[in-house]
């Protein structure tokens, strides 16, 4: 009984293992076959479009709304204290440090991630890929590194985007709704918020966010079983790690920068 | 003057008299002895399960060589063993006298590029490339033609294979026998020396199965291809393969010619070729007899 027991849990930790060494030789392979992608730079573009384009909407609504939101809450808290003209400080602190790349980096997740996963599944389970293989053709460098590559693009210029129209949705919330004079909150920001402490260190967590974002959604599709459940599963599994990914990183990285 | 010169050459190339002749000349040059593929002790197992157990085979230049057996005996995992996408537990392949899981990876994929292509069950088609993409996918990757010549020699590809006037397809618009098809005409876009069928005739109507089986045919003598066929369709395939392995239970349990293998004294091979429903691979699934089953009742009672 117990033997049982014991043998299953060995079953499975044998199985994560195996499952982060072949994780960790995919990155490998995957960075040694990124110099490929300067030869073909149609590749990269056309991922870029499906993975960074085609996600910018979703950015730019749910960044507008995150720094409407945060806003009204940041008034609801400072207005006690009479500091409610800094408004514009709170918002873009939070959403420079911490929302914008955390946001961004979930967003991509289940966005980009999954369909990823998915696409790259799909092409395993209809012998796409086994097919290049035999045509001579390497399937790391041209499907896996394209998107690997157009991933770690994306994230950190979609972020910015984030930041600016969460900013911007803030302003509106601000001036227009809470009277606040424009002056007031761009001098706040202008005085307090510093271009390497807050920005660039925000900018530094997407790259991270986006590279293991990325990592997880093209290993998942690539590694999947190739049947439907499977590639549910990848699918579902690139969402799931990737989200926790994020959160996880983004703890190790505000307690390394900010000096805690 | 020069284009008006590879025309008349691709002309000549595919008239149908032409292919008569070339069929004579290749099966003149190519001596009988000559081995392409040579596997030895070949064993290989998923998990417990023992797909292959110290298996030789040869596979003849020029000839088309069936692995036939019935579904589930590793038909195509022994392609992808050949192919060296797959590594055997036990035993070597060697493919124009190189091992192929010795090779490094760059020159697996040159000694792919060189001698090999496969046709995928299912087709394998690039679905996001339309059909005239997918035949010059190879020939953008490994060679440095203009796009004129890729142009005219995917034309002639699909020209060979029937499917011209559907370069402007996408896959996901191809029938199943057209995908095939067009999938063949990629195969043989870099004139590969050996192509390997998976099923080839699964699932296709009377008439796509006729049209594949006189492609391979006909490609295996115009061209002077290797082919290897793995199938269970026994008639189709006899009739267009030159030697034959019946495999089952992880071992080749026949080999000769379609003649012998039709005249062989093994029940079971009878048994496969015949398609009985009966014989030593019995009809029932292994069980306890049907009145004790029955009298021990359901689980619920």
């Amino acid at each position: 009984m117990i033997s049982d027991w014991l043998q299953k849990i060995g079953h499975r930790l044998l199985s994560r293992f195996s499952r982060v060494g072949r994780g960790s030789l995919f990155l490998w392979q995957c960075l040694l076959s990124l110099p490929y992608v300067f030869t073909r730079p149609m590749l990269l573009i056309r991922q870029l479009f499906y993975v960074g384009v085609q996600t910018l909407l979703i950015i730019l609504v749910a960044g507008v709304f995150v720094g409407m939101v945060l806003a009204l809450q940041a008034y609801i808290v400072l207005v006690d204290f009479g500091a409610e003209e800094s408004i514009s400080l709170m918002v873009s602190l939070s959403i420079l440090r911490e929302l914008g790349p955390v946001f961004t980096g979930l967003l991509f997740a289940g966005r980009a991630g999954s369909a990823l996963t998915a696409e790259i599944g799909l092409m395993k389970s209809t012998e796409q890929l086994s097919g290049m293989e035999m045509m001579a053709v390497n399937p790391m460098k041209y499907i896996i590194a394209p998107r690997f590559l157009a991933g770690i693009i994306s994230v950190p210029l979609l972020t910015s985007i984030f930041m600016a129209v969460a900013i911007l949705g803030g302003f509106f919330v601000a001036t227009e709704m809470l009277g606040q004079y424009e002056g007031v909150f761009w001098s706040q920001m202008q005085a307090k918020v510093d271009f390497y402490e807050d920005l660039m260190n925000g900018m530094i967590k997407s790259l991270v966010f986006g590279f293991v974002v990325v990592w997880i959604a093209v290993f998942e599709g690539y590694d999947c079983v190739p049947t439907s459940e499977g590639l549910g599963q990848a699918t579902t599994r690139t969402v799931v790690h990737g989200s926790l990914a994020v959160l996880g990183m983004d703890f190790i990285l505000t307690a390394l920068m900010f000096n805690v | 003057m020069a284009r008006v010169a590879e025309v008349t050459v691709c002309r000549a190339v595919f008239d149908k008299d032409t292919i008569i002749s070339t069929d004579i000349s290749t099966g003149a040059s190519t001596g009988t002895s000559d081995i392409l593929v040579q596997v030895r002790g070949l064993s290989f197992s998923r998990g417990n399960r023992k797909i292959f157990d110290n298996i030789d085979m040869d596979i003849e230049r020029g000839k088309v060589t069936a692995i036939m057996g019935p579904s589930g005996t590793g038909k195509t995992t022994l392609l992808k063993l050949i192919g060296g996408q797959l590594k055997p537990d036990a035993g070597t392949v060697l493919v124009d006298g190189e091992n192929v899981h010795k090779l490094s990876p760059s020159a697996l994929y040159d000694l792919r590029r060189r001698t090999m292509g496969m046709l995928f069950q299912s087709g394998a088609l690039l679905t996001d490339l339309s059909v005239f993409e997918n035949v010059a996918f190879p020939l953008r990757e490994h060679t440095s033609l203009t796009e004129a010549a890729i142009h005219h020699l995917v034309l002639l590809k699909l020209e060979v294979v029937g499917l011209r006037g559907a370069r402007d397809l996408m896959p996901s618009e191809l029938s199943g026998g057209m995908a095939r098809r067009v999938a063949l005409a990629r195969a043989i876009a870099l004139d590969p020396e050996m192509i390997m069928f998976d099923e080839p005739f699964t699932g296709q109507d009377p008439i796509s199965m006729g049209v594949l089986v006189k492609l391979i045919h006909d490609m295996n003598h115009a061209l002077g291809l290797t082919s290897v066929v793995v199938s269970h369709d026994v008639s189709e395939t006899a009739s267009i393969s030159d030697y034959i392995y019946v495999i089952s239970g992880g071992k080749v349990i026949q080999q000769g010619t379609p003649m012998e293998i039709k005249h062989s004294d093994s029940l079971w091979v009878q048994q496969f070729m015949g398609g009985l429903a009966d014989g030593p691979v019995p009809f029932h699934f292994s069980s306890e007899p049907l009145l004790a089953d029955l009298m021990k009742g359901s689980v619920n009672d």
